[in-house]
């Protein structure tokens, strides 16, 4: 096969637009698995039901699903508090989090897909937008709008958190928990609220990223599980707690997928993830830019 | 009781069980009873690495759907005889667990967990791009028509084989929980380090009861392809696997090899009636709830009530 230029060119701009997504689904994940130690595997299932709540919207009033979603947002950041809230005395507390806290997790990821099976089917569920089918070319190389826009405001997000991290007394306190808790205590802060807010922030981005979701392709409930492996994968490949390791690390999954899919056939694509995820862990745990 | 007294008792149940079920003329008992034994399998196996071990694997469907398309595979390439697709697929799923285990068991114990979870992904694009096993569009597989055994239909063949490997499987995790290495495996689920430091072989004993987990999981679908003559990757890659393989030793009690007997037969009973009386979906809805609720409410399952009523009788 020769490969053109315009066609790498296409390859390469598909999947560094396709890993901003994918930064916006990886940096809640950043937060909770990676700062936390929470090790959220329902993460997907938020995405899901703000791919849900955008839909609904949408498809009831035609609000755009990404303006729905930000506004939306301090819902899924309380629905976090209290998710974490319900995980610090059940599993934390006891000292139970390593098999317990799993399984509680992945009961909820599951509660959570049977439940939208029951109410909305597993018929696929999209948005309309007015910037759905619109796409730009320069040249040879196309910019759907679909995948621009998400783009777009999943970078301003992934930046706007890692401002919020380092730049915030709340967001330092959260870089301390993630590097001793006990000195946390002998300063006065109480570590599980910082927890409990940090995770509520994990699960916001969750909401959005779902409304990114949705706009860039139809939804059924059951997709969401893809996305646990991929999310991982990007927290682990880009250094475990590093926002700015997640981004590049998203790119790098975006552009490698990219690749698969254009050259081996897209049925490929989901098996990227897991060969990226399984290599970090073999070869370089700590990641691209971890401590 | 010794090992091998525990495994004579267990088989001949196993071999009563499966003559006595031969004078039931209902066939949906047959049906019934092969997916509650397939759960009893599938518990009990992912038992050996999460209850005795601590490690969470979440790839149970993956391990399963491993000897499932074994089975397809070896159908398709020399219609293969029964008995040799259940060893095969015992071994396959064995060393993919192995070597699942090398790479990721050396690491903290949720890096296994998210590469079980992710495995399972990855082996469903795989089956769902390789044509000789049916692809996506699924494989036939032509049930024997001579049932040997004076066996009426081929289910009741099937049924009985199924309940020999339940046995079996029961077996294999009593004499595990009852010997030096399950001695070291529940060393590692109280205290890694500690264990590390007086000695215990930790790696090698993880990689090891991750090895026959995923061997005994993948044992549970070779005969899967003969139960309904048809498979294809979702249904083999089912996710209700997973879920009930976690959620059954759990609900039962994770502490010996009747804590996941006990959660199958149980929870695998009740997901039978409510499928038939109410729906799949519902079912499944409830196998998730009650792991939330039992997760939650009573981190000790079933035989943690027992072991609190015992102790409370006995003073």
């Amino acid at each position: 096969m020769e490969v053109s230029t315009a066609l790498l060119v296409n390859a390469i701009i598909a999947g560094l637009l396709l890993g901003g997504f994918y930064a916006a689904v990886s940096v809640g994940v950043s937060i909770s698995f990676g700062m936390l130690d929470v090790v959220n595997i329902a993460h997907p299932a938020f995405i899901i039901l703000g791919s849900y709540i955008a839909y609904i919207v949408n498809d009831r009033f035609g609000f755009d699903p990404i303006v729905v979603s930000l506004v939306l947002s301090p819902l899924f950041f309380l629905l976090g508090m209290a998710l974490y809230r319900i995980y610090y005395l059940c599993f934390e507390k006891r000292g139970q989090e390593s098999l317990r806290g799993l399984a509680f997790f992945f009961g909820i990821l599951f509660i959570t897909e049977v439940a939208l099976v029951l109410i909305f089917g597993v018929d696929y569920r999209m948005v309309s937008t007015r910037y759905g089918d619109v796409t730009w070319r320069a040249g040879e190389i196309d910019f759907p709008m679909r995948l621009v826009v998400p783009f777009l405001v999943s970078v301003a997000m992934v930046i706007g958190v890692q401002l919020v991290l380092t730049h915030t007394f709340f967001g330092r306190a959260v870089l301390a928990v993630a590097q001793d808790q006990l000195a946390l205590r002998l300063m006065g802060v109480n570590p599980v609220r910082v927890k409990e807010l940090a995770f509520g922030l994990s699960i916001a981005t969750a909401g959005v990223a779902g409304a990114f979701l949705i706009v860039i392709q139809p939804v059924e409930p059951a997709i969401g599980r893809h996305y646990i492996g991929l999310a991982f994968a990007v927290c682990v490949l880009g250094g475990m707690g590093s926002i700015w390791g997640t981004l590049l690390g998203a790119f790098v999954l975006g552009i490698a997928e990219s690749f698969t899919s254009t050259f081996f056939g897209p049925s490929w694509a989901p098996a990227v993830s897991f060969g990226l995820l399984l290599a970090t862990l073999a070869f370089k745990p700590s990641g691209l830019l971890g401590r | 009781m010794s090992n091998k007294a525990f495994a004579a008792v267990a088989f001949v149940v196993a071999l009563a069980l499966a003559a006595a079920s031969q004078l039931i003329t209902n066939e949906y008992f047959f049906t019934a009873g092969y997916t509650v034994l397939l759960f009893v399998i599938l518990a009990t196996a992912w038992n050996i690495l999460g209850g005795y071990t601590g490690y969470v694997n979440f790839g149970s469907a993956a391990f399963f759907a491993i000897g499932a398309y074994t089975t397809v595979a070896l159908y398709n390439a020399f219609h293969a005889p029964l008995p040799v697709a259940i060893v095969s697929g015992t071994l396959v799923a064995g060393l993919a667990g192995l070597g699942l285990g090398y790479l990721t068991l050396r690491l903290r114990g949720v890096f296994f967990a998210i590469a079980s979870l992710a495995l399972a992904v990855v082996l469903y694009v795989f089956v769902v791009n390789w044509d000789f096993v049916g692809g996506a569009r699924g494989a036939y597989i032509l049930q024997p028509r001579e049932v040997p055994f004076g066996m009426p239909r081929y289910i009741h063949l099937i049924y009985s084989v199924q309940l020999l490997m339940a046995a079996f499987a029961l077996v294999v995790a009593r004499a595990v929980e009852h010997s030096t290495l399950g001695r070291g495996l529940a060393a590692i689920r109280d205290d890694e380090l500690a264990a590390e430091c007086s000695g215990v072989p930790t790696l090698r004993l993880k990689i090891f009861s991750a090895m026959m987990s995923c061997a005994l999981m993948g044992m549970a679908g070779t005969t899967f392809p003969y139960y309904l003559s048809y498979v294809e990757p979702s249904s083999a890659f089912s996710l209700s696997y997973a879920v009930n393989s976690i959620a059954m030793p759990l609900i039962g009690g994770m502490m010996s090899w009747i804590g996941p007997l006990i959660g199958a037969v149980l929870l695998g009973t009740v997901q039978q009636l409510v499928q038939v009386t109410v729906s799949s979906a519902w079912n499944l809805l409830i196998v998730g709830a009650l792991l939330v609720l039992f997760v939650t409410l009573a981190p000790n399952g079933i035989m943690g009530w027992v072991e609190a009523w015992r102790r409370r009788k006995g003073h």
